[in-house]
C-alpha cells in the first residue's frame, strides 16, 4: 500500500471532515458541502468542477459514483448520473477522479455511492484504494448500520469516515445508532423523499437536528432539497453543515464551470457570517 | 427430517436478502414487519382473508392433469395447478389482498404498486377499487407498450399508471421509481410489493401470502394420485409464484423443485433474465440475491419475450435454495416457451400467460428425464389473455391473411 500520510486520515486521527466542521461552526458560521457526481458531463470536466467547488467556498466535496439504480436520487442527479454511465463511467474513474481532486486542493473529498459497487469492487479493496487516493470516506445512502458489519471494518481500519443517514422518520434508537456508527458527520434528511431542489426546507430538518443533539451528535449535516444562499443560512442557525446537490448539478449541466462556480460563491456566502444576520 | 425448511422468516436466508434501504424506508418497514407479526397471529385476519380467497378470488383453485400436453413429454402425468383461474387472471390476487387487508390495518389510505406484465398492478388496481384505497402503479414504459391492455384494465379499475422512462424502462426502473414514491409519501402510503424480493419484511410476507398455492395443491396431488408428485416445476422472475407452489414442499426431499428462468435469446447470448444461472450475489432493490450486473456491480439490463420475467434480480429466498441445492434452476428461451404456449393452447384448451409457458417448457424437457412413471406438478401461474398481441405478433395471427400456424 502506499499511503501518503499528507492525505487522507489514518486510523486514531481525527476526522478531517469533522476538524473540518468544527472550524467553519467556531467561526460562527457552519460547513457547505458540495455534491458533484464523478463522469457528468465527462470524467475531465467533473474533476474540474469538484476543483471548482473548492476554489470558490465549499468545505468538503461529496462526489458521487453513478449506479444503475439510484433509488434516492431524484431527476436532475438521474440524468446525470445516466448520462456519466452512458459515457462509460467505471468505478477505476471514481478512485482516479478523488486523486486527481485532492492533488489541486486541500478540501476533504467523501465519495457517495450505493452499496453494490463497492461490494462487487470489494469492501477492503475500495478502502485501501480511496484512501490511497486521498479520500476521506463514504456517504451511503442505501447501507443502513444495522447491514454494513464490513464496511464500519474496513472504515475503522483504515480511518477513512463513514456516513449514516438519520431521517425524520427514524426512531430515537436508530438515531443514536447513527450518530454512535458515524464518524465525520450525520446525514440528516431534512424531508421524507428523495434529491431535488424544494422551494422551502421541511421544518422536520430543525427537529431531526434537535434530537440528534439529544442523542450526542455533535456534527449534524442537513441535505435534501436545499438550493439557495437562504436555505443554507437558516439551516446553518442550528445545523453543522448544509449540503448542496441537485442545484450544483443544474448549475453545471446548464452553464457549465462559470455558471457553478458563481452558484457556488453565492452558496458560500451563506454559510459564513451568520452572526450578523442574527 | 430434523430441519425444517419451512420456518424461515428472514431478514435473511442463508447469505441472502437483508435491507439495503434508504435510513427514511426503515421505519416503514419496521412498521410493516410488526404489523404484519401481529396480523399473523390474529385468527380474525386470517379469517378476512380466506373469505376474500373463496368468495372474491375463486380458491381453492383446481388442479387439472394435462394428458395430450403430456404425450410430448415423454408420458409424465402432468398436473397443472390452474392459478390462472384467479380472478384477475393469475396468483398476484393471492399476494395483493393479503397486503391490501394489512394496509387497512395499518391505517394508510393510499398504495403504491410496481409491475412488470401488469399482472400484480391489476391486481393493485383491483384490490384498491375493492377496499377504497388510492392507487398508483409504476411500469417501465416498455412494459405499458407491450401490455397495453393491462393499462387500460388498471385505469378503467380507477388507478393511476404512471409510465417509468428511466433506465432501461423496465420493471427493475419501476421499482425503484416506486421506491422514490414511497420515501417521499411514507405517512400516508403503503408500498404493495409484488414478489418475494426487495428489502425485509417483503421476501417472506409476500412468500406468505402465496404459500396458499403449494399448500392446496400438494393436498389436491395427493387425493388425485395417492402420493406426492416427482417434481414440482414454475417459472421464476422475481420468484413469488414459484416460491408460493414450492414452500408446502421444502420439506419432502423426495420431491424435486425446478424453476424456470426466462433464457430470452439463449443464457449464453447477452439477451436473457436468467438470474441465478448466469449471475452472481449482489444488492439490488433492497435485498442481497443473485444479480444480473457486471464487474462494476452495475446492474445489467435483462431480455425476456415475458414482461413478468423481465427482471435482473431475484427472490433471496430462491437464491438460498439454489445454493443449498434445494432447488434447481434452469433457463428457457423465447422460442422454447411460445412453443409450449402453442402446444398446451392446442392440445388442452388452455391459453398460459408467457411467463407461465417458461415452467410448461421445462416440464416438457423434465418430463423426458424423469420418464412415464414421474408425475410432474406445474404451477401455471397465470392466463395468456394479456398476451395476446405478443403471441399474435410471435405467430403471425393478427394480420389479415395470416396462415395457421
Amino acid at each position: 500500500m502506499n499511503i501518503d500520510a499528507g492525505h487522507g486520515p489514518t486510523t486514531g486521527t481525527t476526522s478531517t471532515v469533522e476538524a473540518t466542521i468544527i472550524r467553519r461552526r467556531s467561526e460562527g458560521g457552519g460547513a457547505l458541502i458540495g455534491y458533484l457526481p464523478v463522469g457528468f458531463p465527462t470524467l475531465s470536466e467533473s474533476i474540474d468542477a469538484a476543483v471548482a467547488l473548492a476554489h470558490n467556498g465549499v468545505d468538503i466535496i461529496e462526489l458521487g459514483l453513478p449506479y444503475t439504480d439510484p433509488v434516492m436520487d431524484g431527476p436532475v442527479i438521474q440524468a446525470a448520473t445516466q448520462q456519466a454511465l452512458a459515457n462509460g463511467f467505471r468505478l477505476r474513474h471514481g478512485i482516479e477522479a478523488v486523486a486527481a481532486i485532492t492533488a489541486q486542493v486541500n478540501v476533504p473529498v467523501l465519495v457517495m455511492t450505493y452499496w453494490n459497487p463497492i461490494l462487487q469492487y470489494g469492501v477492503d479493496r475500495f478502502a485501501d484504494d480511496l484512501l490511497a487516493a486521498g479520500g476521506a470516506g463514504l456517504i451511503t445512502p442505501d447501507l443502513i448500520p444495522d447491514d454494513a458489519a464490513a464496511w464500519v471494518g474496513a472504515s475503522t481500519r483504515t480511518g477513512l469516515d463513514r456516513v449514516f443517514l438519520a431521517a425524520p422518520s427514524s426512531s430515537d434508537d436508530r438515531l443514536r445508532q447513527a450518530v454512535d456508527a458515524s464518524r465525520g458527520f450525520v446525514y440528516a434528511v431534512s424531508t421524507m423523499g428523495i434529491t431535488g431542489a424544494r422551494g422551502d426546507v421541511d421544518s422536520a430538518a430543525r427537529v431531526l437536528v434537535d434530537r440528534l443533539r439529544a442523542v450526542g451528535s455533535t456534527s449534524a449535516c442537513v441535505g435534501l432539497g436545499i438550493s439557495t444562499p437562504e436555505q443554507v443560512r437558516e439551516i446553518l442557525a442550528y445545523a453543522d453543515g448544509a449540503i448542496v446537490g441537485s442545484a450544483l448539478v443544474k448549475a453545471l449541466s446548464d452553464g457549465g464551470v462559470p455558471a457553478l462556480a458563481a452558484l457556488t460563491r453565492d452558496l458560500a456566502a451563506g454559510a459564513r457570517d451568520l452572526r450578523p444576520a442574527n | 427430517m430434523s430441519t425444517s425448511l419451512r420456518t424461515e422468516t428472514g431478514p435473511y436466508f442463508g447469505d441472502f436478502g437483508g435491507r439495503f434501504v434508504p435510513e427514511s424506508l426503515v421505519a416503514a418497514l419496521d412498521e410493516l414487519t410488526n404489523e404484519y407479526a401481529l396480523a399473523r397471529q390474529d385468527p380474525a385476519f386470517a379469517a378476512e382473508l380466506m373469505q376474500l380467497h373463496h368468495s372474491y378470488t375463486g380458491r381453492p383453485s383446481i388442479i387439472t392433469e394435462v394428458p395430450r400436453f403430456a404425450a410430448h413429454a415423454g408420458g409424465a402425468r402432468i398436473i397443472l395447478k390452474r392459478e390462472d383461474l384467479n380472478h384477475t387472471g393469475s396468483h398476484k390476487i393471492n399476494n395483493v389482498l393479503g397486503q391490501a387487508l394489512l394496509t387497512k390495518r395499518i391505517g394508510k389510505s393510499r398504495v403504491i404498486a410496481e409491475t412488470g406484465a401488469g399482472q400484480h398492478g391489476v391486481a393493485a388496481a383491483t384490490a384498491a377499487a375493492l377496499f377504497g384505497l388510492d392507487c398508483v402503479v409504476y411500469m417501465g414504459e416498455v412494459d405499458t407498450e407491450r401490455q397495453a391492455l393491462n393499462v387500460a384494465r388498471m385505469r378503467l379499475l380507477g388507478a393511476e399508471v404512471v409510465p417509468v422512462k428511466t433506465g432501461s424502462r423496465t420493471l427493475k426502473d419501476a421499482i425503484n421509481e416506486a421506491m422514490r414514491d414511497w420515501v417521499t409519501n411514507v405517512e400516508t402510503t403503503n408500498y404493495i410489493f409484488g414478489t418475494v424480493a426487495g428489502p425485509h419484511p417483503f421476501p417472506a410476507m409476500v412468500r406468505d401470502f402465496q404459500k396458499i398455492i403449494g399448500v392446496e395443491a400438494r393436498q389436491q396431488v395427493l387425493d388425485l394420485t395417492g402420493r406426492l408428485p416427482d417434481a414440482v416445476t414454475a417459472c421464476v422472475g422475481g420468484g413469488s409464484n414459484a416460491m408460493g407452489i414450492f414452500h408446502a414442499f421444502l420439506d419432502d426431499p423426495e420431491v424435486a423443485l425446478v424453476g424456470y428462468e426466462a433464457g430470452g435469446d439463449g443464457a449464453e447470448t447477452l439477451r436473457h433474465a436468467a438470474t441465478i444461472t448466469k449471475g452472481r450475489p449482489g444488492i439490488l432493490h433492497g435485498a442481497r440475491s443473485f444479480l444480473l450486473q457486471d464487474e462494476d456491480g452495475q446492474t445489467v439490463e435483462s431480455h425476456s419475450i415475458s414482461a413478468g420475467l423481465d427482471y435482473p434480480g431475484v427472490g433471496p429466498e430462491h437464491a438460498w435454495l439454489a445454493s443449498i441445492g434445494r432447488a434447481t434452476y434452469l433457463p428457457v428461451t423465447d422460442d422454447e416457451a411460445m412453443s409450449a404456449l402453442r402446444l398446451l393452447s392446442r392440445t388442452e384448451g388452455i391459453i398460459p400467460a408467457i411467463e407461465s409457458a417458461h415452467a410448461l417448457a421445462g416440464t416438457l424437457d423434465l418430463g423426458k428425464q424423469l420418464g412415464p412413471d414421474a408425475t410432474i406438478l406445474v404451477n401455471l401461474s397465470g392466463r395468456g389473455d394479456k398476451d395476446m398481441e405478443t403471441a399474435g405478433r410471435y405467430f403471425d395471427l393478427l394480420d389479415k391473411g395470416a396462415e395457421q400456424v
